[in-house]
């Protein structure tokens, strides 16, 4: 099984970690991730919104890239997968931008058909290698492990591979093949404020505090994310909401795929762990002996 | 006979004019082979427009006329009658479509022109093909089949029978009364439901022009109008209804309990039972999938106490037949799976969050509770949430209930009188439209209800309460009110059903699965199918003042149609060509409707014209060329095709 990987450019700085975790996991799970040659940035959520054109024309291309491989995508941020689903839709789509977006391809030499399907890493894993896969590949079980599982806002919806947008539960099922016990909370698609950080930050560390307060009072040991810039600001940022809004949260935050690299044994340095801002002592157990 | 043809151009007011350059076309029209005389008026519909007809087919001795205007759906009646009253065979008719097949649809007024000349020319080449034909006519049962026993099916039931007319009355359930049967109070004069229903339940079971088959499903029909032969399959009771007085005995000894489907799961009944005290039928029906008997072969406490000996646990399925004129459907609706659909108000996940419906059985004195208002973990509540527009007035369903704004405040009122409750109402908007409506509003408002313009996005479980997070419209902020209980106001839907019962019926369902009426506005009663006609929620939502009104009309459509005992055969039907017949029998596997039947001593196929829709199916499937379509031969169509692509 192989798939045309886009990291998108938080992975290659901020969340290296995630990219790393998520390369190692996939190999593991012997799913083929080949990094997309010469991808662009997606367009994030500031390109849509200065100009709808842009917002789909960035993506497309590196849909088209994808497609002159025929392979479908795989994508770790949710935000990238956002942008390349609703850029495979209007791309092909009949509508002005559409039109705009193939001809200023083409004009580069690229076609984009909407052969190439975007999927989400935690979609592959699930529907595709397989949640019986994955248990029966788990040799270091993550027993007694509470975690809330965090799909943030976009991952799920507004409707994709997940049974339920609003109320979604693979990544629960995941962690339980894992052997971790996912705790039921209010926070799991709610917003922690994305890029409101930078610019109406007080707003934003108000949600990011509603969800630590949350995950903690469900009985959450740690918060396991798909999302880059959720891990950004749930983590970056818990130094900053406790300073500001005299809270003592010291929740760690982790990204799924290290979670399931843990699981299954593989090396901790090839997991990006330790990079984190909050400490997270709670993995210790699972990490004895594997530790350098 | 030489053709002698008139040619008719509407400018429809300006719905075809504004297009279509209709002069042109007249002026075009008069230049073709055969036509006498080439007029355009502003409404043909109109008297003036047939008056102008009648006096050219007088006075310039005209044979056939061609009507270009709207679809023939629309007037082709009205045209018809017309060429009789003026002593002309009404099938020497062909229309143009040039309103909803031209001038609606088409941008360019050069094309729109071009392509009515090309429509017209065509009916010319047609019509001057076309042979008198004649209807006939078929006696007509003069008896109806009501299908569904709720408010819909009673009214109309009641209607007809009050008239002379024998009905028989299908329902499904153990007893009659549908949803109706399970409200607490009506909207908006506060009525109690059963008060106003079940007397005319009663009336039902007791009139002698009523047959009444409860447990009972349709399977087939065949027929026409008049002439429908229909099937049913009625399911065994278990009990000697002559037999049993209905004392109870039976389910106060029965020691199996199940939760009960009319208390809408919230309460329960035992496996021998009757739905609700006031039932019709009042008899006891036993549940054979939970009775303790059918699944061990032991029990038998019913039979064995039994004061009458009415117990029957062999008694079988049966199928009866009846022949009838016309059908009324009557088969109401349903609630949508809200916990499916909208899993953010957490419907089945969360204790205190409830339907509409099953707030009517938590307010109702017989329901579970005697009629006490219970919300999370079975207490009292002090705040309630009534959500509207649940499933309704979004993407995936756009339609509005029409019945959840009135059915939102009677609940609050409810709350409000028998617990204090705070209630807070979510609403879009409060469409207080029917009489009394909004009279209503403003009473239930002044009550003290709060009334809070927005959607709910979420509701999570903090703590012992709910928590309802929705954006106040009105002042532009976002709200979070904590309650001990939630009622969802949900959408009307269609019965899961209602596609495979529209199929056994053969009529049409909408986009969103309800039952089309003919015409939206001109034929609400009618289905496309001749003889069948509906009444209540399963043409589409509906609240109780509209549903009887709605029964009441179906009822008189039925006697009308019904009231010469003969029904018109239209003459456009197939005909067979004897002497070209193979006697191959093709045409036999084709036909939707059991028109035709193999004559093995003449070794031709024969058609019993009154079965015939004049569907086409088979003529085209015989390979000898000895099946027509009247009205619809092939030399009629080629004309017409040629002349279209003529220009």
């Amino acid at each position: 099984m192989n798939f045309a990987y886009y990291p998108g450019c938080s992975l290659t700085t901020s969340a290296k970690d995630y990219d790393l975790s998520a390369r190692a996991v996939m190999t593991a799970l012997g799913v083929g991730l080949e990094e997309i040659t010469d991808w662009n940035c997606c367009g994030a959520s500031a390109a849509p919104s200065v100009d709808p054109f842009l917002g789909v024309a960035l993506s497309a291309r590196n849909l088209a890239l994808a497609e002159a491989n025929q392979r479908d995508v795989a994508v770790a941020c949710p935000s990238c997968y956002t942008n390349l689903r609703r850029a495979r839709a209007a791309a092909t789509a009949a509508t002005e931008v559409g039109m705009r977006a193939r001809e200023s391809l083409q004009e580069g030499g690229y076609r984009v058909s909407g052969e190439s399907k975007v999927r989400h890493l935690v979609d592959i894993i699930v529907h595709e290698v397989g949640l019986g896969a994955v248990r029966s590949r788990v040799k270091r079980p993550l027993t007694g492990l509470m975690v809330a599982p965090y799909y943030g806002c976009q991952l799920s919806r507004p409707d994709g591979s997940f049974a339920n947008p609003e109320i979604p539960r693979e990544m629960d099922e995941l962690l339980r093949a894992l052997g971790a016990e996912p705790v039921w909370w209010n926070g799991r698609t709610k917003c922690c404020g994305a890029s409101a950080m930078l610019t109406q930050e007080s707003s934003a560390l108000h949600l990011v505090d509603r969800l630590l307060t949350n995950a903690s009072e469900s009985g959450a040991q740690i918060i396991a994310t798909a999302c880059s810039l959720c891990h950004m600001n749930l983590d970056a940022y818990q130094g900053r909401v406790n300073g500001d809004l005299g809270t003592a949260h010291r929740m760690p935050v982790i990204y799924f795929t290290q979670l399931m690299g843990i699981a299954l044994g593989l090396e901790p340095s090839r997991l990006g762990l330790g990079k984190a801002f909050v400490p997270a002592p709670v993995l210790d157990p699972y990490l004895e002996g594997v530790r350098a | 006979m030489t053709a002698r043809i008139g040619v008719y151009i509407c400018h429809c007011g300006t719905n075809i004019s504004a297009k279509v350059d209709c002069e042109a076309v007249t002026r075009y029209a008069a230049t073709l082979a055969g036509v006498v005389v080439s007029r355009a008026y502003k409404y043909m519909c109109s008297d003036p427009g047939q008056d102008m007809i009648k006096d050219d087919i007088k006075e310039h001795g005209l044979n056939r006329v061609v009507v270009a205007s709207c679809s023939p759906r629309m007037h082709e009646v009205t045209f018809r009658r017309a060429l009789a009253e003026a002593g002309l065979n009404p099938y020497l008719l062909e229309m143009a479509n040039i309103r909803e097949g031209v001038s609606w649809v088409t941008k360019d007024k050069l094309e729109a022109t071009i392509k009515a000349r090309a429509l017209v020319r065509g009916a010319v080449e047609r019509v001057a093909l076309h042979a008198e034909l004649e209807d006939s006519y078929v006696p007509a049962s003069k008896d109806v089949l009501v299908v569904g026993g709720g408010i819909a099916g009673i009214t109309a039931a009641l209607k007809l029978a009050h008239s002379g007319i024998k009905v028989t009355l299908v329902e499904r359930d153990p007893s009659i009364g549908g949803q109706m049967a399970r409200f607490d109070k009506t909207f908006p004069t506060l009525d109690c439901s059963a008060c106003i229903l079940t007397p005319k339940m009663v009336e039902v079971a007791q009139h002698p022009n009523i047959e009444l088959l409860t447990l009972a499903e349709v399977s087939k029909v065949d027929g026409f109008i008049g002439n429908f032969d229909v099937t049913i399959k009625v399911k065994p009771r278990s009990v000697d209804v002559d037999l049993c007085t209905g004392c109870g005995t039976c389910w106060e000894k029965c020691p199996k309990k199940v939760a009960s489907e009319f208390d809408m799961n919230l309460g329960q009944r035992k496996a021998i039972y009757v739905p609700f005290p006031q039932a019709v039928p009042n008899k006891p029906v036993i549940d054979r999938a939970n009775c303790t008997y059918y699944a061990t072969g032991k029990c038998k406490a019913c039979e064995i106490l039994c004061p009458a000996k009415a117990i029957r646990f062999d008694q079988e399925e049966q199928v009866v037949t009846r022949r009838v004129g016309a059908i009324i459907m009557a088969t109401g609706y349903e609630l949508p799976d809200v916990g499916q659909e909208i899993p953010q108000y957490g419907y089945g996940r969360f204790d205190g969050v409830m339907t509409g419906l099953e707030f009517e059985r938590l307010a109702n004195a017989s329901g579970p509770t005697e009629g006490k208002i219970v919300g999370r973990g079975g207490k009292e509540p002090k705040a309630v949430a009534v959500l509207h527009c649940v499933g309704s007035r979004d993407e995936s369903r756009p339609q509005c209930s029409r019945i959840c704004c009135m059915a939102s405040l009677k609940t609050s009122h409810l709350v409000k009188e028998r617990t204090g409750a705070e209630v807070y109402e979510f609403y879009i908007d409060m469409r207080s439209f029917g009489k009394g409506y909004e009279e209503f509003y403003n009473k239930v408002r002044d009550e003290g209800i709060r009334m809070i313009r927005g959607k709910v996005a979420d509701i999570e479980e903090v703590g012992d309460r709910l928590v309802v997070k929705s954006e106040d419209t009105l002042r532009g902020v976002t709200v979070a009110i904590p309650v001990d209980m939630v009622v969802l106001s949900t959408a009307l839907v269609p019965r899961k059903d209602a596609g495979e019962v529209a199929a056994c019926f053969g009529i049409t369902r909408g986009a969103e699965g309800f039952f089309t009426e003919e015409h939206p506005k001109l034929e609400p009663l009618k289905t496309a199918t001749e003889g069948i006609f509906l009444a209540g929620a399963c043409q589409g939502p509906k609240d109780i003042p509209d549903t009887v009104a709605q029964a009441t009309g179906a009822a008189t459509e039925v006697f009308v149609k019904l009231s010469t005992g003969m029904v018109k055969i239209p003459a456009t039907i197939a005909a067979v060509d004897e002497p070209r017949c193979s006697g191959c029998q093709t045409c036999l596997t084709v036909c939707p409707y059991g028109a035709l039947a193999y004559d093995a001593a003449a070794k031709v196929v024969r058609l019993t014209k009154a079965k015939c829709h004049g569907c086409g199916t088979c003529v085209a499937s015989c390979p000898s060329g000895a099946l027509h379509l009247l009205g619809f031969e092939s030399h009629q169509i080629l004309a017409q095709i040629e002349g279209v692509c003529a220009l």
